[in-house]
């Protein structure tokens, strides 16, 4: 086993690893520079749809959840995120700002979850008031 | 090395393979990103293959992420672990078979795909291809994680006495 390895393959070694530091940097490219940005941003809360904010538009917004559960939600420059929540675990707060499709914010003691969707798509088949 | 010997060893190995995974499991998570490990494991893996046999290696690691899934992880843990670890295996073998390769590489490659196995696994389970965004992360550790398993793992295969080396081998 070691005179299999006495050659060199310094050379094919380089060659390998370029190649995938390359298609690492492709993937990189193709997922995050293909996202558009979301249109609006969908509020469900026990998974029924709740409000629909456009993202173009600063605004704050308390959205009651489950047994008055309650998160802020703010939507400003283009994104949205949970900056006060009620639940006792604050995961909502760290999941950050989202903007682009299909990104979600999700607190489970709340069972609330916010969703952006692009422009056209209007997911609101019902709206509880 | 007889039957007896082999299996012995296969058994050993096997039993160092999960304890290096246990013990994994229980240092604190460097990235805050969940999936990522250093996959200490493959340490075994890799010895294996350079320094016993190819089909040794595979059986190896089978047995011990079937052994690991059963007694630490839930059957979702074992698909992801089978999927990782297969798709891993045949991109070492066949790296390592071309002969062309440092160890090293061979790791890295095995890193890397390790980590694609997982993911593709996560998105038939999960059934969502919006985690494909994690593809990026795990990419990228996976050639780091895989640099430092082939630095570890040659340097065992290097530092082995020859008349050990020799027994494996046969």
């Amino acid at each position: 086993m070691n005179d299999k390895q006495s050659r060199s393959t310094i050379k094919y070694d380089l060659i390998l690893v370029g190649i995938l530091l390359l298609a690492g940097a492709a993937i990189f490219l193709a997922l995050f520079l293909g996202k558009k940005s979301g249109g609006s941003v969908i509020v469900y809360v026990q998974n029924k749809v709740i409000a629909q904010y456009p993202l173009d538009t600063d605004r704050t917004e308390l959205i009651h959840g489950l047994s008055n559960g309650t998160n802020l939600l703010i939507i400003r420059d283009g994104s949205a995120y949970i900056e006060e929540a009620s639940c006792p675990d604050g995961l909502c707060k760290g999941m950050g700002k989202i903007s682009y499709d299909e990104q979600s914010i999700i607190c489970l003691p709340n069972k609330v979850v916010i969703e952006i969707v692009s422009e056209n798509k209007t997911e609101v088949d019902i709206i509880a008031k | 090395m007889n039957k007896t010997e082999k299996t012995a060893l296969c058994g050993m190995l096997i039993a160092v393979a999960m304890v290096f995974s246990y013990v994994e499991s229980l240092l604190p998570p460097i990235v805050a990103i969940p999936g990522i490990k250093l996959g200490l494991s493959n340490i075994i893996s890799l010895v294996a293959l350079y320094l016993i046999s190819c089909p040794t290696a595979i059986t190896i690691n089978i047995i011990r992420i079937l052994l690991s899934a059963i007694l630490f992880g839930s059957g979702v843990s074992l698909a992801y672990s089978l999927a990782g670890g297969i798709l891993s295996l045949i991109i070492m073998i066949v790296l390592y078979k071309a002969n062309h390769f440092s160890i090293i590489a061979v790791s890295i490659a095995g890193g890397v795909f390790h980590n694609i196995g997982q993911l593709l696994m996560a998105v038939i389970i999960l059934g969502t291809s919006s985690i494909m965004y994690y593809l990026v992360v795990l990419w990228f550790t996976g050639i780091l994680t895989g640099a430092l398993i082939g630095l570890a793992g040659g340097l065992i295969c290097r530092l082995l006495p020859a008349d050990i080396k020799r027994k494996l081998e046969k």
